[in-house]
């Protein structure tokens, strides 16, 4: 079994530190870099299932050179090997463009899945899996919570989250998967790992190296954000004290009030 | 020529689902501001009610019966409708924020290479191009993004219109499937639900959500009899669901449901960015939490201050009081 995952260097959420740039893309020195929440579950999924199965685990990542730092936390989880696809021509590439490039690199390796991230923590477009599946015309299975392939590395079947629950989805191999936080708690790199993705092999691809018209002439990105605000902040509320029944009585008076009930 | 704007409704139990009609409210706003067109798709095994319920807010719907491909994932077939439309004029495709939805936009996006506006929470033309508003970034800002370019795909959020039938229906046109996905369709072998799900958490009135504060699997009983008292739903923070107290389906926030009821009743929660991204839009928020310093109480219309084991059974006595009165 040989799975790539798509690795995205993200702002750490939980470091609150993001901040936009004057030309409203996102200051990516402002913060300290993680590899995004649902492709570090990917990348745990695809670990276990290499385990179970035997086979490797790679990454590929699209990011400005400074993304191996990044890549390599990754590694240190224990993927073998990473492809960076690192360009000046793509500082702050549209989402179409981005799924051009990463459907471009990932045929550049072998594969039986390829594995993404249903959604990033910083753009959130929630797109980019499913258009390289479309890129690439394969099997897209998406909103993974579970993954297993079959012995004979023909098929795969995902659980798929949906409204109240989830649907079981086959497809044949070679295909793409979204995964989300549904398929388990990530690994924590132990010190060996570290210490071996010290020395594990990243390669650097430019758009060169991908083949002609990934990136829009003129490198204009049609797609752009032309202005940043604060969300609305909520008209402050009130705290509400003193004994249970007369706060539950108080709440029941503004439900009623509201008519909400 | 002119914008024609194209909708892909969703389904959901056989009716067309709210976030689906929102859309299609924004999407004849926007069409008759600038004397485009409007348009709808329902693709579902039986269309024909969704497709008359789009229609109350769309001038033109088109329905077309999955047949066969009801067993196989629904993204590849919708989007090979939407292509079908594009080829046929739709300048611009609108998608709500859900699995479904995110993935026909993902699979248009890879096949045409139009640019997405993501998350819109709102739109608007500006000099002829749309202009949509999104949160980003866990809630800590809202973007205004444009695509320099007569074509987009945009997906929209909960609450970006208010669903309002048109004062004549729409037409609905029938048609059969177009044919070839850009991919490869799964086929769909089972279709699981989980206990406590019968509505969704997206569509819910009312969303009571259990934290961290309610200590185990037991503690979610209180929620759910709240949730049943308010005719609503059960979800959960993140805290809960990565504790294995109730499955990931009920998460509320950034990487679970984004929510949008009238009332969100919080209990035991905290109110992280990530879990606020997911509930913010909400219209009432009313939070029961033992700390008085809890971010929650940042955006909430009543911040309770209490153990919420003595307020939440107080609050269900209050309500069946009220009720039996």
């Amino acid at each position: 079994m040989r799975i790539l995952v798509m690795t995205k260097p993200v702002p750490d959420p939980a470091a609150n530190a993001e901040r936009m740039g004057p030309d409203f893309r996102l200051d990516r020195g402002a913060s300290p870099t993680v590899v995004n929440g649902n492709d570090e579950y990917g990348l745990e999924a695809a670990l276990q299932l290499v385990e179970a199965l035997g086979g490797e685990v790679a990454i590929l990542t699209m990011a400005p050179a400074i993304g191996v730092e990044t890549m390599r936390k990754a590694l240190a989880m224990g993927a073998l090997r990473g492809v960076l696809v690192a360009d000046d021509a793509l500082a702050g590439a549209d989402i179409p463009t981005t799924i051009r490039v990463l459907a471009a690199a990932a045929q550049t390796q072998e594969w039986d899945l390829l594995l993404g991230g249903l959604d990033t923590s910083d753009g959130a477009g929630g797109a980019v899996t499913a258009g390289v599946a479309a890129r690439l015309g394969l099997p897209l299975l998406s909103a993974a919570a579970h993954i297993a392939p079959d012995e004979a590395g023909r098929k795969v079947r995902v659980r798929r989250l949906s409204a109240k629950g989830y649907d079981l989805l086959e497809a044949p191999m070679p295909a793409v998967i979204s995964c989300t936080q549904a398929l388990g708690t990530p690994r924590y790199p132990s010190l060996k790992g570290i210490m071996a993705a010290r020395s594990r092999q990243i390669t650097t691809l430019s758009l060169a190296d991908l083949g002609e018209g990934l990136v829009p002439a003129g490198g204009q990105w049609p797609s752009r954000v032309v202005g940043v605000q604060p969300p609305p902040s909520r008209a402050t509320g009130r705290a509400v004290t003193g004994d249970a029944a007369a706060q539950a009585r108080e709440i029941a008076d503004y439900l009623t009030a509201q008519r909400i009930i | 020529m002119p914008a024609a704007l194209l909708v892909i409704g969703e389904v959901a139990d056989g009716h067309l689902t709210k976030l689906s009609a929102e859309i299609a409210t924004l999407a004849a706003r926007l069409a008759s501001e600038i004397g485009g067109e409007a348009l709808g798709l329902v693709l579902d095994a039986a269309p024909d009610v969704p497709a008359a319920e789009m229609a109350a807010h769309l001038p033109r719907v088109v329905s077309v019966a999955s047949g066969p491909a009801a067993d196989e994932v629904w993204a590849p077939h919708a989007a090979a409708e939407a292509r079908r439309l594009v080829g046929e004029g739709a300048t611009h495709v609108l998608v709500g924020v859900t699995n479904d939805g995110r993935d026909v936009a993902g699979l248009l996006c890879g096949v045409l290479g139009w640019g997405i506006l993501a998350n819109a929470g709102g739109a608007a033309w500006e000099g002829g191009r749309l202009v949509t508003d999104a949160l980003v970034l866990a809630g800590k800002a809202i973007t205004r993004s444009t695509v320099d370019a007569p074509n987009a795909i945009v997906t929209v959020g909960p609450g970006a219109a208010e669903a309002t039938a048109l004062a004549v229906p729409g037409t609905v046109e029938t048609r059969t499937p177009a044919g070839e996905t850009p991919v490869p369709a799964a086929v769909v072998l089972e279709r699981v639900a989980e206990e406590g799900s019968a509505v969704s958490l997206e569509e819910a009135r009312v969303v009571v959500v259990g934290g961290r504060g309610v200590g185990g699997p037991e503690g979610f009983g209180l929620v759910d009899e709240l949730a049943a008292l308010l005719g609503g739903v059960t979800g959960a923070s993140r805290a809960a669901v990565d504790a294995g107290w109730i499955p990931y389906a009920r998460q509320v926030g950034q990487t679970g449901k984004v929510v949008r009821p009238l009332l969100y009743l919080g209990m035991g929660v905290s109110g992280a960015m990530q879990h606020r991204a997911g509930m913010q839009g909400s219209q009432h928020i009313i939070a029961v939490n033992r700390d008085p310093d809890a971010p929650i109480a940042e955006i909430s219309d009543l911040f309770v201050i209490g153990d919420l084991f003595e307020v939440g059974p107080a609050l269900a006595a209050e309500l069946r009081a009220r009720r039996a009165g």
